[in-house]
């Protein structure tokens, strides 16, 4: 499959109950960047996400991959973590199996490949243990590593660290490192500067549905242009 | 309390002799009522869960019809059933009226509605967690229903219960197309309305004891099971 990158987006708007949860955004991500969203709860980070990986449908504007509409080929590269992973009622490791089974992998190499994904996150000896009885870091890796075995050419996620406390938090940014190192284009939201910091190559500044700023993580942590965004570094409650 | 107490006594006179005649009932009941819930299971369990997921015009008038349908007089589904299997019905020629297979069609008819309004229930709250995940794997919609059914199976066995309780318990429709006739469609149920009829209250009431035993001990072990696998799988 050639790339699908880059991801154009053009006067994305979501509405909803009367008014423009996003608000018109236009970006264009590049492959080879950790891509942050950053921005105060409320800011539209998730909604523009699901958009673009085709959860939800924009009200208007449109999302493009290389000049091209989303398409079942073209979701077949992407995958998604979710806050809250949703695991299914199987083992560790059917849990991969499954995914791996829906991009019609071959039966023979599902296995292989799982325990690959679950030996880079750390979970080759909880193979066979309940998916669900794993503690919250575990099922958050858990989630990764099946989004790994996809080998996608762009992991979403939308706030993976908010339920998990700093050492499981540590684990899942070294995970989603190594898969940025190995070429998968990460695109991330947080509301934490400090995960930005750590992660961030490029951050995008979204504010009330509205893109304020888009520039590197340097230029963005150390001198934003925004009023709103100094604000928000400083520390400042932002709605 | 007299009543109770020669209740208790004719029953405990029935399991301790074995009667026969009462064996060849209570077997009958289970054959009965246990094939309906699976053919009840077959149907309603795809059904409900179809309705859970797929999105089309009219589902939710096909939700309240169906929810309704839980409801369904047992009398009402017997006549129906009977008009359709009697002589002159458009499957007399099959003649299957007042025979056990009669009986488990009624029974049928009168249970999936139950198992898939519960399944539409359970598969379509499971379906408001699952449904980005699904959707973002590239999951089918048929694919994720198969998937719900399979990790809403221990719920789903409360919705496949509750569709025995039914059959179970019920004596309207398998009197109608059974006929309560000796040695042939004589169930637990016909034969305690029998028993009753003719005065027989003690030995009505044994026969509703015996009944009850079945029933707790199916729901006994199918809760059990349900629990090791439970624990097994999380």
């Amino acid at each position: 499959m050639e790339s699908i990158l880059p991801l154009s987006v053009e006067n994305l708007v979501y509405r909803a109950g009367g008014s423009n949860l996003v608000d018109g955004i236009s970006f264009k991500l590049e492959t080879g960047l950790r891509t942050i969203l950053l921005g105060p709860n409320g800011a539209g980070k998730s909604l523009t996400l699901r958009m673009c990986h085709g959860l939800l449908q924009p009200t208007s504007g449109t999302v493009s991959w290389h000049g091209r509409n989303a398409s079942n080929e073209v979701l077949r590269e992407q995958a998604m973590v979710f806050q809250r992973p949703v695991l299914l009622r199987r083992s560790v490791i059917g849990n991969i199996t499954y995914a791996l089974a829906l991009r019609g992998i071959r039966r023979s190499h599902r296995t292989n490949r799982a325990v690959e994904a679950l030996t880079r996150t750390g979970l080759g000896a909880m193979a066979q243990r309940a998916a669900r009885r794993l503690s919250a870091g575990e099922q958050q890796r858990l989630a990764l590593a099946r989004a790994w075995a996809l080998t996608p050419q762009i992991l979403f996620l939308d706030e993976p660290t908010a339920n998990l406390d700093p050492a499981a938090t540590r684990q899942v940014e070294d995970i989603i490192n190594a898969m940025h190192i190995t070429g998968t284009k990460i695109v991330m939201t947080t509301h934490d500067i400090a995960q930005a910091r750590r992660l961030a190559d490029e951050v995008l500044f979204l504010h009330r549905g509205q893109l304020l700023e888009k520039s590197t993580a340097e230029h963005f942590l150390n001198e934003p242009s925004s009023e709103e965004a100094r604000a928000f570094l400083k520390g400042e409650l932002l709605w | 309390m007299d009543n109770l107490s020669q209740a208790l006594n004719a029953a405990i006179r029935l399991i301790v002799t074995f009667d026969r005649d009462l064996a060849e009932i209570v077997f009958l009941s289970l054959r009965v009522s246990l094939t309906a819930v699976s053919l009840a299971a077959l149907i309603g369990l795809p059904i409900g869960a179809a309705l859970a997921v797929l999105r089309f015009p009219g589902r939710r008038t096909l939700v309240v019809i169906l929810n309704a349908l839980m409801g369904l007089p047992p009398v009402v589904v017997g006549l129906i059933v009977l008009l359709v299997l009697s002589r002159a019905g458009p499957l007399g020629v099959l003649g299957l009226l007042f025979s056990p297979t009669a009986m488990i069609i009624a029974q049928t008819l009168l249970t999936a509605p139950i198992v898939a309004a519960l399944t539409r229930q359970i598969v379509e709250d499971l379906w408001t967690e699952y449904e980005e995940q699904l959707r973002s794997l590239g999951a089918t919609p048929s694919r994720s229903i198969w998937t719900l059914l399979w990790d809403g199976r221990f719920s789903l066995v409360t919705a496949v219960l509750a569709g025995f309780g039914r059959a179970a318990s019920e004596v309207g429709a398998v009197m109608l197309v059974g006929g309560n006739i000796d040695h042939v469609t004589r169930v637990m149920t016909t034969a305690i309305a029998l028993e009753t009829s003719k005065g027989n209250l003690a030995l009505a009431l044994g026969l509703g004891m015996i009944l009850l035993s079945l029933s707790l001990v199916i729901n006994g072990a199918v809760y059990l099971a349900g629990d090791a696998a439970k624990r097994a799988h999380g």
